[in-house]
């Protein structure tokens, strides 16, 4: 039964829902909201499951004195802090001029600005690992890669602004992008929803359902 | 001398009493002058819809785009008798023809729109200074349809690749082998495993970012179901990281029932599955220090990633990991290929379970995928070839209204 019922919601919820999308006409189309409603219900009840296992976990390694336990204490800090100040100013605690947009905006905002902007670096060494020209397919990769690359920038115009329009960099990016990027990516999307409806299926028909717990 | 001027004077003022300022006053007129109304004016449900909304269609005033009582707008007026107060509802700009009167759908909405209740519409064509209206038009009623005609062609699609997955399920069942090409990344997922035991590490495992509902989280549920069972033979630490509550709990379940089939319920430990943060960056930090800490000696990305994607796959290839991604998001497709070892391209996420279990049912779906493919090939070619020819009966079979 623990894992007959989980199959049986998935597949009675999944096909009404494909049902209802080819009708219009109401109760239908109201229940894809139903749903919605009910999910969120369920995400907002999760979300004191996934603070109580943030918790319970980092407690663990602080008792246990594991490596980086250092780090967990700045997790409890962290997050009662938060959870403190958020609490003592009430309503309107996110509202500028608060402590807790405070430390939102000086502390946490930097923090996630400066994560993001690693992926500058990163994406210069990934390119110099993926440009390098070890066989066929790489060294066309990287012939096109050059021409994008020159082709978006200035100095690319520069570069080919004696040869004829059509011929110059920026039309070779152009056409390099249009044609066989675009019929590239297309060929992977039709894929991808193909494998989507043939995974949805397979979930539906109970044919996968280590989600359920077991096979 | 002077009774020339005095001739003068009177031909000025007879031209400007009779002539100029008359001809002012006809010029002024004609600018408050009414424009033609709209005619033909139709007011008939909307096809495809909920039931609450009315399309109005009108031939277009005689003076849009035209002289100096230039149509600029139309005004759409609703009432619910033809006598009675007429209201506007909308607007479009001049050379439209067409209007769909939208309500909610909700009762409790003031704008709600009544389904079978009887509406009279008039279009009001509008100049600067001046409008003129057409006739009352209606009743009218919406109603909901039944089925979408819009979304036929989606309805055929699916339920043609329905009857071929299970026709493939069925043949499967039947006791027919599959073949199914090898996938790189696939295959290197056993000499994965089997370095981590070498080495001693553990082996850490990203479902991405997506929450429960998203087909690739799904499908990265199964994966991790298999390479759990692995670990398991294998006595290897499986660490997983996640990023929203309910994607932990599922993934808990997953990898319990991973050991209970590798027969070692007894080594699987529920505190290496556990969440951090639902914010993408502060995920992004916390996996990062793990990889660096723990020296993982695999790392798999498999689900949906965004941004985060390169951040995670540079710093495991700094860490020295072995690393295996696949992602259904196109534009991290890239990123995966150029920074991890092994990466499984769009579908072949979805494709992985099947070949990770080996299972004929699976790979009956999987052939069915490969039998769609080929038809989807097929109507390109041919919708090229009717697009260059103008065959746009052709054409139009494929086109969804949404």
């Amino acid at each position: 039964m623990r894992r007959e019922v989980p199959l049986a919601i998935t597949a009675i919820v999944g096909f009404a829902l494909i049902i209802v999308y080819f009708i219009p006409h109401p109760p239908f189309n109201h229940s894809r909201d139903f749903f919605e409603d009910l999910f969120f219900i369920i995400a907002a009840f999760a979300i004191w499951l996934g603070c109580l296992n943030l918790l319970k976990v980092n407690a663990d390694k602080v008792y246990r004195q594991k490596k980086g336990w250092l780090f967990s204490v700045v997790v409890w800090f962290g997050f009662f802090l938060m959870v403190i100040v958020g609490f003592w100013e009430g309503r309107g605690f996110m509202n500028p001029g608060t402590t807790f947009y405070y430390l939102y905006d000086k502390l946490y905002y930097p923090l996630n600005a400066t994560m993001f902007s690693i992926l500058a670096f990163f994406v210069a060494s990934a390119s110099y690992r993926a440009f390098r020209a070890r066989n066929k397919e790489a060294t066309i990769l990287l012939i096109a890669a050059l021409f994008v690359m020159l082709g978006r920038v200035p100095f690319g115009y520069y570069l080919s602004s004696w040869l004829p329009e059509g011929w110059r960099l920026g039309n070779i990016t152009d056409w390099i992008m249009d044609f066989p990027q675009t019929a590239a990516q297309r060929a992977i999307m039709i894929g991808i929803a193909l494998g989507i409806v043939s995974s949805s299926l397979r979930v539906l028909l109970g044919l996968e359902r280590t989600f359920a717990s077991g096979e | 001398m002077r009774y020339k001027n005095l001739n003068r004077l009177l031909i000025l003022t007879f031209f400007f009493f009779f002539l100029i300022l008359p001809l002012g006053q006809i010029l002024a007129q004609e600018d408050t002058l009414p424009p033609a109304p709209p005619t033909e004016v139709r007011a008939s449900d909307t096809q495809n819809d909920n039931g609450h909304s009315i399309t109005i269609t009108w031939k277009l005033s005689g003076d849009d785009g035209a002289g100096k009582k230039d149509v600029v707008a139309y005004e759409i007026l609703r009432s619910e008798s033809p006598a009675g107060e007429f209201v506007v509802r909308g607007m479009v700009p001049a050379g439209n023809n067409t209007y769909q009167d939208r309500g909610a759908k909700e009762k409790e909405d003031k704008n709600y729109f009544h389904p079978y209740h009887d509406f009279y519409y008039k279009v009001r064509a509008k100049t600067l200074n001046s409008y003129s209206e057409s006739g009352v038009a209606g009743p009218a009623q919406a109603y909901g349809q039944w089925f979408h005609l819009g979304k036929l062609p989606v309805f055929v699609g699916t339920l043609a690749f329905t009857i071929m997955v299970l026709a493939f399920i069925s043949l499967a069942r039947k006791g027919k082998k599959f073949y199914v090409r090898p996938l790189a990344g696939i295959d290197a997922v056993d000499d994965a495993i089997g370095r981590a035991t070498e080495m001693g590490r553990p082996i850490l495992y990203i479902l991405g970012l997506g929450s429960a509902a998203d087909i690739a989280t799904i499908a990265s549920f199964t994966i991790l179901n298999r390479i759990a069972k692995k670990t398991a033979e294998h006595k290897t630490k499986i660490i997983v990281p996640c990023n929203d509550p309910i994607v932990m709990s599922v993934a808990q379940e997953t990898v319990k029932a991973g050991y209970l089939d590798a027969g070692r319920p007894d080594m699987y430990q529920e505190e290496n599955i556990f969440y951090i943060t639902s914010m993408q960056f502060a995920y992004v930090a916390a996996v990062n220090g793990i990889m660096l800490r723990e020296k993982t000696a695999t790392n798999f990305y498999l689900g949906k990633f965004y941004a985060e994607s390169l951040i995670l796959a540079e710093t495991g290839s700094v860490a020295g990991s072995i690393q295996i991604s696949g992602t259904d998001e196109i534009a991290q497709i890239p990123f995966f290929v150029a920074a991890t070892d092994y990466t499984l391209i769009g579908e072949e996420l979805y494709a992985a379970s099947a070949y990770l279990g080996r299972e004929p049912l699976l790979l009956g779906a999987l052939k069915a995928q490969d039998l769609a493919k080929a038809i989807v090939m097929i109507s390109l070619a041919s919708g090229a070839v009717a697009a260059s020819f103008h065959l746009d009966f052709f054409l139009r079979l494929f086109t969804v209204q949404m």
